[in-house]
């Protein structure tokens, strides 16, 4: 107990971080390079077509990595929001300041390949299929939190707010996931359904899988080359941050 | 208890003395009303199969604009701090002043929503699932429209954020409030809609005035 | 090669998704190193500032020590 609350308490601590994330930031992006690599030549030349949808398929390798990203980090942010009202932790509240921006460029990712996917396959760019609607949703809670930040000028008070929003915004998530299924079925009686889970072969689901990896890590290290910048940002008066200029430089 | 009583008493004291920031809401509701039924032409039949929903909507925009004046004068003339700081449970307090600004906005845009629906050509057996999903759905919506409200008081910007931050967390309501009314003009049951909307009336009855909470506390400092 | 550009006539929304995403993540990872930059040219410059008028107080003084004594 003792134990885990020093290193808790030391994990928030912003030097901490800086210090080690170093490592971390160039293992994440070597990964994440790497795997996101593979899988997306594998996916494009390699995996079989798709018997019903032909090669338009070959998007889903961007588009469910990018998709189930995009809602993990919104429920990163809640959980960081927890830990900034609950210990006032400030690497948990630089994390949701750097995180609200990447999500929303990765809920876009998900929103425009669902959409172009949706044009070979639905014959239209925009169907109010549940799922892309729930992410369409999710980019405007993402939206709301980047602009709730942007216009609270000190720093620790657009922390605590961006906090409390992404603690609702998560508890909303589900609920709103629900609801618009629920309207989907009143409104339209079937809808294709996109993965052919059980003819699903190995060849097609492996490179899917590589990908969502790559895309966790490589996204993971965009993440924390933002924090290292963010840490920098805030503690650009502190002696250590200028100590490790004059080495730097 | 005597806290919310209280409360209620001084907010519809304060309602009644600034009456403009209760009537615009509702004017808002009835010139956008005004607004689809011209922009929709002459169509009878089509405008009736639509307005249902659009009523939902446009109530749900008006409840939005009446939850901007929520905490602003209270923030202003420092009573705001008073009941942060009185020490008392905050959640009963903020739930009283929901419940009295509820009453003045939402409760008005539902009894004047009969009246809308049958302007738009809503047929007649859709007019009470209407009313009562209004009845349900705008307490819900003030309820969360207030956490956006209260993260923004301090900001002296326009309600125009606080919309942003708050209408995708109308969506829930929106759907199940829209999706009665729609059904029972259409001839079908609204009851499982009825049902979700109390559902999720009930959760936001009992977590919102919590985030409401934080967030004055939050706001308090700006 | 064609053929794999054409994607069984998929070809346009295949590559128009990759395209897309690539550049969006290209841009998100351009934009920690360039944040990176500016903070560092920044923050030297303020140190050269500290420095120089550290110099130039320390100059003055010794001046006026000079003067006086």
């Amino acid at each position: 107990m003792g134990r885990f609350t020093t290193w808790f308490h030391r994990m928030g601590s912003p030097r901490w971080f800086f210090d080690l994330s170093r490592p971390w930031l160039v293992g994440f992006l070597a990964v994440g390079v790497t795997l996101l690599g593979v899988g997306t030549v594998w996916g494009l030349g390699f995996a079989p077509p798709d018997y019903q949808q032909g090669d338009s398929y070959r998007i889903i390798y961007i588009h469910v990595p990018s998709a189930h990203l995009a809602e993990a980090l919104y429920v990163a942010m809640g959980v960081a929001g927890i830990v900034v009202l609950v210990w006032r932790m400030k690497l948990a509240d630089m994390f949701i300041a750097v995180t609200a921006p990447v999500g929303m460029a990765v809920t876009g990712i998900a929103l425009l390949t669902g959409a172009i996917w949706g044009r070979p396959t639905w014959g239209a760019w925009w169907v109010w299929d549940a799922r892309t609607t729930s992410v369409l949703v999710l980019f405007f809670l993402y939206l709301g939190i980047v602009a709730l930040r942007q216009a609270i000028p000190r720093a620790d008070q657009a922390g605590r707010a961006a906090a409390v929003l992404a603690i609702v915004g998560t508890v909303n998530v589900p609920i709103i996931k629900y609801s618009v299924d629920w309207w989907l079925t009143l409104h339209q009686p079937a809808s294709i359904t996109f993965t052919a889970a059980p003819a699903m072969p190995p060849s097609m689901w492996v490179p899917l899988l590589i990908n969502m990896v790559g895309f966790y890590a490589l996204v993971a290290a965009f993440l924390v080359a933002g924090l290292r910048n963010e840490v920098l940002l805030r503690e650009a008066d502190a002696q250590w941050v200028r100590d490790w200029l004059e080495r730097a430089s | 208890m005597s806290i919310a009583v209280a409360q209620v008493r001084r907010d519809f004291l304060v309602a009644f003395r600034a009456r403009a920031d209760a009537v615009h809401p509702v004017a808002f509701f009835a010139l956008t009303v005004v607004l689809f039924g011209l922009s929709m032409g002459p169509d009878r039949q089509a405008m009736g199969e639509l307005a249902p929903g659009m009523v939902w909507v446009l109530a749900l925009l008006a409840t939005m604009m009446g939850t901007d004046t929520l905490f602003r004068r209270d923030f202003e003339d420092g009573t705001l701090e008073q009941l942060l700081l009185h020490g008392r449970p905050l959640f009963v307090a903020v739930l009283a002043k929901l419940f009295a600004h509820w009453c003045v906005t939402g409760l008005v845009l539902t009894a004047l929503s009969p009246l809308a629906g049958l302007m738009l050509q809503v047929p007649a057996e859709g007019l009470p699932a209407l009313a009562g999903s209004l009845a349900l759905g705008t307490p819900a919506l003030t309820l969360i429209g207030a956490i956006a409200a209260a993260l923004t008081v301090g900001l002296g910007r326009g309600g125009m954020l606080a919309a942003v931050i708050a209408l995708p967390l109308f969506v829930p309501v929106l759907i199940f409030g829209a999706g009665a009314s729609l059904a029972a003009a259409s001839g079908a049951s609204p009851a499982a809609e009825f049902l979700w909307l109390g559902a999720l009336l009930a959760a936001a009855l009992t977590l919102a005035p919590f985030a409401v909470g934080l967030a004055l506390r939050v706001s308090q400092e700006y | 090669m064609s053929e794999f550009l054409a994607m069984g006539g998929h070809g346009l929304y295949v590559w128009l998704a990759y395209g897309i995403s690539f550049a969006v993540l290209a841009a998100l990872g351009l934009r920690p190193i360039v944040a990176r930059r500016r903070f560092l040219s920044h923050a030297r410059r303020e140190a050269h500032a500290r420095r120089d008028a550290d110099a130039r107080r320390d100059e003055q003084r010794r001046g006026r020590e000079r003067r006086e004594g």
